[in-house]
């Protein structure tokens, strides 16, 4: 048999020498049978939980429930205004702190940073434990660090930002490191032998390089913080707050804290809220990660 | 043009004339540029720096505050003791912190018992079977599971996968808060993040060591199970242990679907609590700063701190043995 034929048999499954046996057969497709089993509850999972939100939530949806303010006796009055504000001002500082400070760090690592003292290495190696710490546990620091102890901010907004920028602050330096980490070296020497200094290369050739890639993983990082409940519950956002937040230093609540408040309540009606606000919080994720995904497919540089 | 090749500011060093008439001193007086280069070197330098501050920060206030935990209760206590009930009064009050360990434990092990086969199975159908067209409609199904927020899944969990699933289609007497809507959630949760690192790992092995088995009569269930997923192992342990650390963390779907109950049984229809859902469900409530309640969040967060560092040491670890070097 020529080539051809032998690539275009492993190619079609077939062997090129004689037919399994029957018993290896079954097994084939009974592995076949798993593997198509397991994707099909995942995408089952999925939709399950999709039309069980909507069809909890969406009878609640209305205007009204956008603008009105959160009611602890009467559902039908009930609103997510201060939650969706809320939410939006996290997002806000949450941003500002977090651009600055995880570009800054990814640009050292990757530019100016010698890999082999101790120092360089101790930070790498730190910001991959961030990544893995739980939720939970930055709950705890701005709660030890920021609401009380050294800062004693209280549980306002600019405690809840700063908290959440530290939870997403080590993905944010991960993945602006590898849309750095992506443009050749060429261009960086090229730009050095004609006589730019270091930080005129980073700053004219290499971040402009590099944006796309870094502006996808911010937005994406952003909505992962906005979705987090843990670390709000615990540094002390509230429930059912009647008012927007009136500074950076009034007391808060958020989309998830209020999905958490209502989905804890007898009342049937109260559930139907939370589903309602669950789909407020899908659609700000899904518009968020539809530009990221723009973003990227329109400015990413090719090489 | 010509200040570019004109001496850098400043004056110009002592000259001794050397062979060609060409200075020869090696010492450079700092210019204007090479200042301003250094002070941005170490601006960023700082910000790099506070993401060891933030370690520093987390242990810190972890580690004074579970310190003065265990001026109040023995440490034997707190390992050993097989009651945790902080929020009685005092004099019930009871420090044993294994319930804790065990819920989270028992509630992961659920939750990892759904993620891994259907993650696994996932990802070998992804990287090996799926044509293209299918694979575009999969691939994207699992990256909008993993992007749905957790409190979704807890959600999702206690208004609708236990009435209508478990007591509903599967008549199982469960409480409304159970392990066993906690954990099968948990699992949905970690799937998509196991799915996509192992198919990862498996996309990275190189086409030559499949075709070489097919060239020698493998079947595609061979190729896959004996050649595939031993070359990629590394990334599929460290997907493993990726998905562990994360149920072990989760809070709200426990919090939410599971209950406030520690509890140390193997009941399934039961409500337990982990480690992470108990730190939430204390820090909501009104405990006073300085008492032992308020303690306890720090003593139950080290210790949920020390065992995901941990995990994620194992995983570096493991890694590092088991990654395959191809040509």
């Amino acid at each position: 048999m020529t080539g051809a034929q032998i690539a275009a048999a492993a190619r079609s499954q077939e062997t090129v020498f004689p037919r399994a046996r029957a018993g290896q057969r079954v097994t084939d497709a009974g592995f076949r049978g798993l593997m198509y089993g397991a994707v099909g509850l995942a995408c089952l999972a999925l939709l399950t939980l999709l039309f069980d939100v909507a069809r909890d939530g969406a009878p609640a949806l209305s205007l009204d429930f956008l603008t009105n303010f959160p009611s602890r006796f009467f559902p039908e009055r009930s609103g997510i205004q201060s939650a969706l504000v809320g939410t939006l001002c996290l997002m806000a500082i949450t941003a500002v702190i977090v651009i600055p400070l995880g570009v800054a760090t990814a640009i050292y690592l990757e530019e100016y940073a010698d890999h082999t003292r101790w120092y360089n290495r101790l930070v790498e190696i730190n910001i991959q434990n961030l990544a893995a710490v739980p939720s939970v546990v930055y709950g705890i620091l701005g709660l030890a660090f920021i609401v009380r102890g050294p800062l004693s901010l209280g549980n306002v907004l600019l405690a809840g930002g700063m908290t959440l920028a530290l939870l997403v602050l080590p993905v944010v330096v991960i993945v602006s490191r590898e849309a750095i980490r992506g443009v050749p070296s060429s261009i960086r020497e090229g730009s050095l032998a004609l006589g730019a200094t270091q930080w005129q290369t980073i700053y004219r050739q290499v971040l402009p390089g590099s944006i796309a890639g870094i502006a996808t993983g911010i937005i994406l990082s952003l909505s992962r913080a906005i979705g987090e409940t843990a670390p709000l519950l615990v540094i002390g956002a509230s429930a059912n707050t009647l008012f927007n937040p009136r500074g950076l230093d009034d007391q808060f609540t958020a989309l998830p804290i209020q999905i958490f408040t209502w989905t804890q309540q007898a009342d049937r009606a109260f559930v139907s809220l939370a589903g309602a606000t669950i789909l407020v919080l899908m659609g700000v994720l899904l518009v968020m990660n539809s530009f990221a995904i723009f973003l990227r497919n329109r400015y990413e540089q090719k090489w | 043009m010509a200040g570019r090749f004109a001496p850098s500011a400043g004056r110009p060093p002592a000259a001794a004339p050397g062979a060609m008439g060409v200075r020869t001193s090696l010492v450079r007086t700092p210019s204007a540029r090479s200042r301003s280069e250094a002070v941005i070197r170490a601006v960023l330098l700082l910000a790099a720096l506070l993401t060891v501050v933030t370690t520093g920060a987390i242990v810190v206030s972890l580690a004074t505050e579970t310190i003065g935990f265990f001026r109040e209760v023995p440490i034997a206590e707190y390992l050993f003791g097989t009651r945790w009930t902080p929020t009685l009064r005092a004099e019930q009050q009871s420090f044993g912190v294994l319930p804790l360990i065990w819920g989270t434990f028992y509630l992961s092990a659920i939750g990892l018992l759904v993620a891994i086969p259907l993650g696994l199975l996932s990802a070998i159908y992804l990287s090996e079977y799926a044509p293209a067209r299918v694979r575009s409609v999969i691939k994207p199904i699992l990256e909008t599971l993993a992007g749905v927020p957790t409190i979704v899944f807890g959600y999702f969990a206690l208004t609708f996968f236990t009435p209508e699933v478990l007591r509903g289609l599967l008549h199982i007497e469960v409480k409304t808060f159970n392990a066993l809507s906690a954990g099968i959630i948990l699992g949905l949760l970690v799937m998509p993040t196991i799915a996509s690192v192992a198919e990862d790992a498996m996309s990275a092995v190189p086409r030559s060591l499949r075709e070489g088995a097919f060239g020698l009569g493998a079947t595609k269930l061979q190729v896959s199970l004996r050649i595939v997923f031993p070359a990629a192992l590394s990334g599929i342990v460290a997907a493993l242990i990726l998905g562990a650390s994360r149920a072990i963390g989760e809070t709200v779907i426990i919090l939410i679907a599971g209950g406030q109950t520690a509890r140390l049984s193997v009941d399934p229809t039961e409500s337990y609590q982990s480690m992470a859902a108990f730190i939430a469900a204390v820090a909501r409530g009104d405990i006073p700063v300085g008492s032992i309640e308020y303690k306890t969040i720090f003593a139950v967060g080290f210790t949920l701190f020390v065992v995901t560092l941990a995990l994620n040491a194992a995983s570096i670890r493991l890694v590092r043995r088991y990654r395959q070097v191809y040509e």
